[in-house]
């Protein structure tokens, strides 16, 4: 293991988020309050209660898991897709790195920047209501596999992009709806009943239900069910990467 | 031999052969030129030695270590100063030549950074965000980045190309200062003077063959015939007595006469030849010179490669 290149990858990294570490620190901030003006003031004033949670408190998981998965993926995609567009990639491909140790400091790094936002939202929530942790070594694992897991899949997106656009294609067109359809403001049961089928197609409704469940104690589907999907998607992830980088895939020719 | 080159073919995706079967041992300490045209396959080999792509079929070894088998010790004697600019805008210069060092595995030594800075003249533009520099700095700034983990293989791929005549004698200066250091150097260039200013051998590529590599001296000679045409004002039947020992030859019906040089001889005898033309009364028209050109050469290689 060439720890000293890993270290260098990730530190390089961590380096850009620190330079703009105001705006890394304050979007999240301002966007978690704003999500609680309107949805905590607006629609809570009417919601009430959901499961027996206040709508205030309910929303803080979904929240939370709302911007880790986007920072995981646009962090960790750019990360790569970058050397790939500037043309630094050829320094990587030269190194006496091994494919891990690439994808160690690279998707290390994203899941340490959406880990950071995911605490600071949490902190900035607490501010606002009152967020009780029934099960926190659950919720401490929950989130750090989905920082794991989005900043893999945030990887794969990297090297598969050719431009700008494929790069937020994903997210935009198929995570975004995903994560907004996933249950992370509403609970399933609220649904009309066909929709509550049709959701449970969808992936993200189950890591939500699993880190809500962390929280609260109440899940829309059983918390083991959350813990395979959580576990199966990183496991697809690490296969698909290292598929790619046996073959070379986008990266060496 | 401190890289050892086998058999070396790639073929890419959609059938494009960029190398054909190159073998080349490069000895400890030498600067090899590799001179070909664009698209002869100069940075395709280059690249296949450094593990940018995979080799299709052959081997390379650098100080004994397979490239592909044994990657780690191969590539960390290796260092690579690609042909394109790419370099991180937003950057310090001083940080992306430490994050070289920290990625072939160095453990960091200011020192070392701040010596091979200095010795690029990069020193107080160490600060410096990449974007603000000019593009002979960023060249720079690429071969400290090469230099950074102490490589014992340094490749240059044109490391002029675009550069401007003092930079290019700056790089030059680099370069044999890296030699003294006891580094091997392989550079790729087009141009027919680099490799004859810097290098000790040099190598000619075309069409993803390498079709000679010989002593810079031998090969210099062999490359440097050159033409000089004089036109006259009026034509003349046989060449006069006087100049039968320039061997000139006839041309254009008796207005021009052609002579053929050596420029890498000692003397050209142009000045005396045009001398000795008006001495004996002819007058000139005009005069131009002519030099094969790199492709000509290749020609003239492959020509001699089927005889």
């Amino acid at each position: 293991m060439n720890f000293t290149a890993v270290w260098a990858i990730y530190y390089s990294e961590m380096v850009r988020f620190f330079r703009t570490i105001a705006q890394s620190f304050i979007s999240p901030v301002i966007s978690t309050s704003l999500y609680f003006v309107v949805f905590g003031a607006a629609i809570g004033s009417r919601i009430d209660q959901v499961e027996g949670v206040s709508y205030g408190a309910f929303i803080v998981p979904g929240l939370i898991m709302l911007s880790v998965m986007t920072q995981a993926l646009s962090n960790a995609s750019f990360g790569i897709y970058f050397p790939k567009f500037i043309g630094t990639i050829y320094e990587l491909l030269s190194a006496p790195v091994s494919f891990f140790e690439i994808v160690l400091g690279f998707v290390g790094a994203a899941a340490t920047k959406a880990l950071f936002i995911g605490v600071v939202i949490l902190a900035t929530a607490s501010m606002f209501v009152d967020v009780p942790v029934t099960h926190p070594w659950a919720m401490i694992l929950f989130l750090v596999l989905t920082c794991v897991s989005f900043s893999l899949f945030g990887f794969i997106i990297g090297v598969w992009a050719g431009n700008f656009e494929q790069l937020q294609l994903i997210p935009l067109l198929v995570v975004t709806p995903l994560v907004f359809l996933g249950g992370s403001f509403y609970s399933i049961s609220m649904l009309p009943p066909i929709w509550q089928k049709i959701t449970l197609f969808n992936p993200v409704v189950y890591l939500i239900s699993g880190f809500r469940w962390s929280f609260f104690g109440t899940a829309d589907v059983p918390v083991g069910l959350s813990l395979l999907a959580i576990f199966g998607f990183t496991a697809l992830c690490m296969g698909i990467i290292w598929w790619i980088f046996k073959t070379g895939w986008r990266i060496r020719a | 031999m401190i890289v050892d080159i086998k058999d070396l073919r790639k073929t890419y995706k959609g059938g494009f052969e960029a190398l054909k079967g190159v073998t080349l041992g490069i000895k400890e300490g030498e600067i090899l030129a590799l001179l070909g045209p664009n698209g002869a396959g100069k940075t395709t080999l280059i690249s296949t030695i450094c593990g940018i792509t995979n080799p299709s079929a052959g081997s390379v070894s650098v100080g004994g270590h397979d490239v592909v088998k044994d990657y780690r010790a191969a590539r960390s004697m290796i260092g690579l100063v690609p042909q394109e600019i790419n370099l991180e805008p937003f950057n310090k210069v001083i940080d992306v030549v430490t994050y070289s060092r920290g990625l072939f595995g160095k453990k960091a030594n200011p020192a070392k950074i701040e010596e091979i800075l200095k010795q690029l003249s990069l020193w107080d533009k160490k600060d410096a965000r990449i974007m603000m520099l000019s593009g002979g700095m960023k060249r720079r700034v690429l071969i400290a980045k090469a230099l950074s983990h102490e490589p014992r293989v340094l490749f240059l791929d044109e490391p002029t190309a675009g550069v401007d005549v003092e930079l290019r004698k700056d790089m030059w200066d680099v370069v044999a200062k890296l030699k003294e250091q006891g580094v091997t150097i392989i550079l790729t260039t087009h141009y027919i003077e680099e490799a004859e200013a810097i290098a000790d051998r040099v190598g000619v590529i075309n069409g993803g063959e390498l079709l000679l590599v010989e002593e810079k001296a031998a090969l210099m000679q062999r490359l440097g015939q050159k033409t000089l045409q004089v036109d006259l004002q009026a034509p003349v039947e046989s060449v006069p007595e006087s100049l039968a020992s320039y061997n000139l030859e006839i041309a254009e019906g008796g207005n021009a006469l052609r002579y053929h040089y050596d420029t890498s001889g000692e003397s050209t005898g142009i000045t005396r030849l045009l001398g000795e033309i008006s001495a004996a009364g002819l007058q000139l028209k005009d005069i131009q010179t002519d030099q094969s050109s790199l492709e000509d050469i290749f020609v003239g290689l492959v020509k001699e490669g089927a005889a």
